[in-house]
C-alpha cells in the first residue's frame, strides 16, 4: 500500500510543471508580426452586442456621406479583386460566399466592416455570421485587411447596391 | 481484503513496471533521477523555453527543434531538395542550388552559427556550412528559410565553416582538405607539400546580411577542422584548429597522427584588413556562385563570379601564429571572456587552455619554436594558461554556461565532463548514450550564455530507441545543469545526424516570426493578385498559367489548349492572408514535386505535357472542409489538333460544344 502511495504521488508531480509560454515583447513593426496577428482577435473584440446588429470588433459606428466618395471606391475595388472576388460575386448569387448585391442593405455597416476586419471572432459568437457559415460551411478567411481598407470596400458595395 | 490488497500491489508493480518502461526502454539507466521527466515536460498547449537549431549533417537541412521537450517543429532545407515543399524543384527555388558545378541538390551540412552583435545572439540569422560542394548559407530567422547561399571557390570541404565573429563582420570558411589551388591544378598527387594550400575565407556580412567574400588566407597545405573568433579583448583574432600538420595524402587515419602535437592557427583578422586595404591583396581568377533569394519576388537569383582576393602566406609572417596543441585537434572553443582558448585534440588524454594575454606577450617577445612553412610557431608553454588532466578520453567539443565553468564532450568515453576554467578541475561527469560528437549550452558561444541545459548530439544510437532496422534514428540527450551536477532529463530523437547546433531564447524569434506574405507586396513576375488577373498564356512551347488559390478553389480549374510537347509553368498565388493556410499543387505525372504556397506567395511548378489527355491537378495541402473539391482539369492535345487556349472556372458549357476538337 505504501508504495502504491509513493507511486501515485510521483505520478502527480510527473504532470506539474513546465515552463510557462515566452514573454513577448511587443514589436510592431511588421504588419503581420506575431503581435499584431495573434493579438488582434483578444484586441478587436470589444464587449458583445450582436443585438444592434453593429457586430462584433473595434467598429462601433461609421459615419456615411452621400455622395458617395469617389477615392474610397477606387480603392476598395482593388482591394475586392484581390482579397474578395475569389469567394464573393457582385450579383446575388452565392458562391463560396454570398453575393455581394444588397449587402448594405441586409447588413448594417459596422456590422460589414466587423466581419472583414474581426472575422474569427464573429464566426465564434455572432449568430449572423454563425447562420452564414452553415450556409456556406466554409469559413470566410482572415484576409489582413485593415479597417481603413475595410472601410473602402464598404463605399465599393454601397456604389455596388446603386447607391450615388 | 486480501484480494484487493494483493490486486492494489500487483497495479504498483504494474505501474513500476509501466513507468520505468515508458521513461527508458532500455540501457544504462544510471544517469536518471525521479523528476527528469517533469522538467522536460511541457504541457499540451505550452512553448518550449528555447528554439534548437540542429543541423542535419548528411540531410543537407536543418532541424528546428524546442527545448526542454525536444520536439521537432520545422525542418528547413538549406543544401539539399525538399519535394515536400518544392525547395529546389520549384523554378523561384532551384537558383539557390545553382554552384560552379551546375545544380547541386544535395550537402553535408555540419555547423550553425546564429548572428551576434556585442558577441550576444541578436535572433537575425542562422549560417549553415556545406562541406562537399564548399558553401556557407544564411537562413533569415523571421522565415526559417534559406535566403542566400555563396559557394567558396578554392575549398576542398569547407569543414571549419561557418564561425562568426563578435559583431557578425565576417563569416569564416576554411578548407578540411587543402587542394592545388591557382592555375595549375593538374599536379601529382605527391606533390601535396609543394602544391596543395588550404584557404580560409574571410566573408564580410553586411547590415542586411548579404555576403562577399573579402579576401581568403592562402596558408600551408593542413586540414582545418573547426575555428572559433575572439570576443572581447581577443576581438580582432580568429583560431582555427589544424591537423595533418604531417601533410600527409594517403592513410591519414595512421599518417596524420604521427605527431604528438599539432596546432590552433590564431589569425589577426584586422591585420590582414589592414594588408588588404593597404592594397596587398592580389585578385585571381575563379569561379563560384552567389545565390540570393529576394523575398518581394518570393524567387532567388543565382549570380557566377569571376574572381577573388588572395593574401599570398609571404604577407602573412605578422596575420598567422602557429600554437602546438596535443594531438590532432577538433574543437577549438573561445570562452565568454574571450581569454581563454580551449583546444581539444581528440587523440589527447588532456586539455589544453591557452591564454590570450599570453599568446600576446609571447608574439611581442618573440618567444617562437620555430616556423612551419615559413611562420612562426609559439613555444606551447609561453601560450599555455594550464591543462585540465585526466578529463577523459577524446575530448571534442567546449561549451560554457556564462558561470566560469565549461563542458567537454568525450567521444571515446562517451560522457560530458564539466571542469572549471580558472583553476582546471574536474567538478562532474555524465555518461551519454553513446559516443557524444557535439554539444550545445544554449548560448554557449556567445559573451552571454543562457546557460541552464546541455543538450549531447550522440553519433551511436544502439539500444536507446526502438529498433528500424539496420538504420536508426540518431540520439540527442537534454542535461539539467542549473545545479552542480549534470542531470539527464531527456532523450530525443533526431532527423538526419546532427553535428553543431545552438539554442536561443525562444522570446528572442517568436515575435517576430512571419505569418504571412502580404499581396500588397507581391512583386513576383507572374503573380496574379486576384482572381481577375489569372489567365493563360502561350509563348511558344511555354503555357504560362497565372493561377490562384483560395480555400477551396484554384482558378482556373479547366485548362485546354495545351499541346504535347509544351513546357507549362503554373504560377500558382495563394491568395489568402491568414496564418496557417498554405495551399499546395501537384498535377499528374510531374517528373519534380509539389509545390508549398504560404499565404501570399506564388510559386511555380514546371510541368512537361508530354502526352495527350485530361490530367488532373489539385491542393495537396488540407485547407477547409471542402479541401477534397480543391482540383482541376488540364487538356492536353495532340500537336495537330488545333484546340484554342481556353480557361475557366465555374463555367459549365454545353456538354456537345467543342465535341471533336
Amino acid at each position: 500500500m505504501k508504495k502504491l502511495f509513493l507511486i501515485m504521488l510521483i505520478g502527480a508531480t510527473f504532470g506539474a510543471c513546465g515552463p510557462d509560454k515566452p514573454k513577448q515583447t511587443s514589436e510592431n513593426e511588421d504588419a503581420d508580426s506575431y503581435e499584431n496577428i495573434h493579438g488582434s482577435e483578444g484586441g478587436n473584440a470589444v464587449a458583445a452586442n450582436a443585438d444592434d446588429g453593429k457586430g462584433i470588433g473595434q467598429v462601433t459606428e461609421v459615419t456615411l456621406n452621400t455622395p458617395l466618395e469617389q477615392e474610397r471606391i477606387g480603392r476598395g475595388k482593388a482591394i475586392y479583386e484581390m482579397k474578395c472576388q475569389a469567394c464573393h460575386r457582385l450579383d446575388n448569387q452565392r458562391v463560396v460566399g454570398p453575393g455581394w448585391k444588397e449587402v448594405t442593405k441586409r447588413r448594417k455597416p459596422e456590422w460589414i466592416m466587423n466581419m472583414v476586419t474581426n472575422v474569427d471572432v464573429m464566426l465564434d459568437k455572432d449568430a449572423e455570421a454563425q447562420k452564414l457559415l452553415e450556409l456556406c460551411l466554409t469559413r470566410m478567411p482572415n484576409q489582413n485587411v485593415s479597417i481603413g481598407d475595410a472601410r473602402d470596400v464598404l463605399e465599393f458595395m454601397r456604389q455596388n447596391d446603386g447607391e450615388k | 481484503m486480501k484480494t484487493i490488497h494483493k490486486l492494489m500491489s500487483g497495479v504498483a508493480i504494474a505501474c513500476v513496471t509501466f513507468a520505468i518502461y515508458s521513461c527508458k526502454p532500455a540501457g544504462p539507466d544510471k544517469a536518471l533521477t525521479g523528476d527528469a521527466a517533469s522538467k522536460a515536460y511541457v504541457a499540451p498547449g505550452k512553448y518550449d523555453e528555447f528554439y534548437n537549431i540542429v543541423s542535419g549533417g548528411f540531410n543537407g537541412q536543418i532541424g528546428i527543434y524546442g527545448l526542454p521537450s525536444g520536439r521537432l517543429f520545422k525542418i528547413i532545407p538549406v543544401f539539399s531538395t525538399f519535394p515536400e515543399n518544392g525547395y529546389g524543384y520549384s523554378e523561384e527555388s532551384k537558383p539557390m542550388l545553382n554552384t560552379s558545378n551546375g545544380f547541386v541538390p544535395w550537402d553535408d551540412l555540419h555547423h550553425i552559427s546564429l548572428s551576434t552583435t556585442n558577441g550576444e545572439h541578436d535572433g537575425r540569422w542562422a549560417f549553415a556550412n556545406g562541406n562537399n560542394t564548399p558553401r556557407v548559407a544564411r537562413i533569415d530567422l523571421k522565415t526559417f528559410k534559406t535566403v542566400e547561399i555563396l559557394e567558396l571557390p578554392n575549398s576542398g570541404g569547407n569543414h571549419s565553416s561557418p564561425y562568426i565573429t563578435e559583431n557578425t563582420e565576417y563569416v569564416v570558411a576554411s578548407t578540411r582538405f587543402s587542394i592545388p589551388i591557382g592555375d595549375n591544378t593538374d599536379v601529382p598527387i605527391s606533390s601535396y607539400k609543394e602544391n596543395f594550400k588550404g584557404t580560409v575565407s574571410f566573408i564580410k556580412v553586411d547590415t542586411s546580411g548579404h555576403m562577399k567574400i573579402a579576401f581568403q588566407l592562402v596558408t600551408p597545405g593542413v586540414n582545418f577542422d573547426l575555428a572559433r573568433a575572439g570576443k572581447g579583448p581577443s576581438h580582432g583574432w580568429f583560431f582555427f584548429s589544424c591537423y595533418n600538420t604531417e601533410q600527409a595524402y594517403t592513410l591519414l587515419e595512421v599518417n596524420a597522427s604521427q605527431k604528438d602535437k599539432d596546432f590552433i592557427m590564431a589569425v589577426n583578422w584586422k591585420k590582414a584588413e589592414e594588408y588588404i586595404q593597404a592594397g596587398k591583396g592580389k585578385t585571381t581568377k575563379a569561379r563560384y556562385a552567389h545565390n540570393i533569394h529576394h523575398e518581394e519576388t518570393h524567387s532567388a537569383t543565382s549570380t557566377i563570379l569571376q574572381e577573388v582576393l588572395q593574401l599570398d602566406p609571404a604577407e602573412l609572417k605578422d596575420i598567422i601564429y602557429f600554437i602546438p596543441c596535443p594531438k590532432s585537434p577538433h574543437g577549438c572553443d573561445v570562452d565568454p571572456s574571450g581569454e581563454y582558448i580551449v583546444g581539444s585534440g581528440k587523440l589527447a588524454a588532456l586539455i589544453p587552455v591557452f591564454s590570450f594575454n599570453k599568446i600576446q606577450q609571447a608574439i611581442t617577445n618573440k618567444e617562437f619554436e620555430g616556423e612551419f612553412a615559413g611562420l612562426p610557431v609559439i613555444k606551447y608553454e609561453s601560450a599555455l594558461y594550464g591543462e585540465v588532466t585526466k578529463p577523459g578520453l577524446g575530448p571534442l567539443h567546449t561549451e560554457f554556461d556564462g558561470n566560469g565553468n565549461a563542458y567537454t564532450s568525450f567521444f571515446v568515453s562517451s560522457e560530458i565532463v564539466k571542469w572549471n576554467i580558472k583553476d582546471l578541475k574536474v567538478l562532474d561527469r555524465v555518461p551519454t548514450y553513446y559516443s557524444i560528437g557535439h554539444l550545445c549550452v544554449p548560448g554557449g558561444p556567445t559573451r552571454k550564455p543562457h546557460g541552464k541545459y546541455v543538450i549531447a548530439y550522440n553519433k551511436i544510437t544502439k539500444d536507446r530507441y526502438l529498433p528500424t532496422g539496420p538504420e536508426l534514428t540518431q540520439s540527442a540527450q537534454l542535461y539539467d545543469i542549473s545545479g552542480e551536477k549534470m542531470k539527464l532529463i531527456l532523450d530525443f530523437p533526431t532527423t538526419g545526424e546532427p553535428h553543431y547546433a545552438e539554442a536561443i531564447p525562444a522570446e528572442m524569434l517568436m515575435p517576430k516570426s512571419r505569418k504571412i506574405y502580404r499581396l500588397e507586396d507581391n512583386q513576383h513576375p507572374y503573380v496574379a493578385k486576384g482572381e481577375g488577373q489569372t489567365k493563360v498564356e502561350r509563348k511558344g512551347n511555354e503555357v504560362h498559367v497565372y493561377m490562384t488559390a483560395i480555400r477551396s478553389h484554384l482558378t482556373p480549374d479547366n485548362i485546354e489548349g495545351i499541346k504535347q510537347g509544351d513546357d507549362v509553368y503554373f504560377h500558382v498565388t495563394n491568395l489568402e492572408q491568414d496564418w496557417d493556410v498554405p495551399h499546395g499543387f501537384a498535377i499528374k505525372g510531374a517528373n519534380n514535386a509539389e509545390i508549398l504556397i504560404m499565404p501570399g506567395e506564388t510559386q511555380t511548378l514546371k510541368w512537361k505535357a508530354d502526352r495527350t489527355g485530361v490530367f488532373p491537378y489539385y491542393c495537396t495541402d488540407f485547407c477547409s472542409a471542402l479541401h477534397q473539391e480543391m482540383q482541376g482539369y488540364a487538356r492536353v492535345s495532340a500537336p495537330g489538333n488545333n484546340v484554342p487556349i481556353k480557361y475557366s472556372t465555374g463555367k459549365t458549357e454545353d456538354p456537345t460544344s467543342g465535341a471533336g476538337q
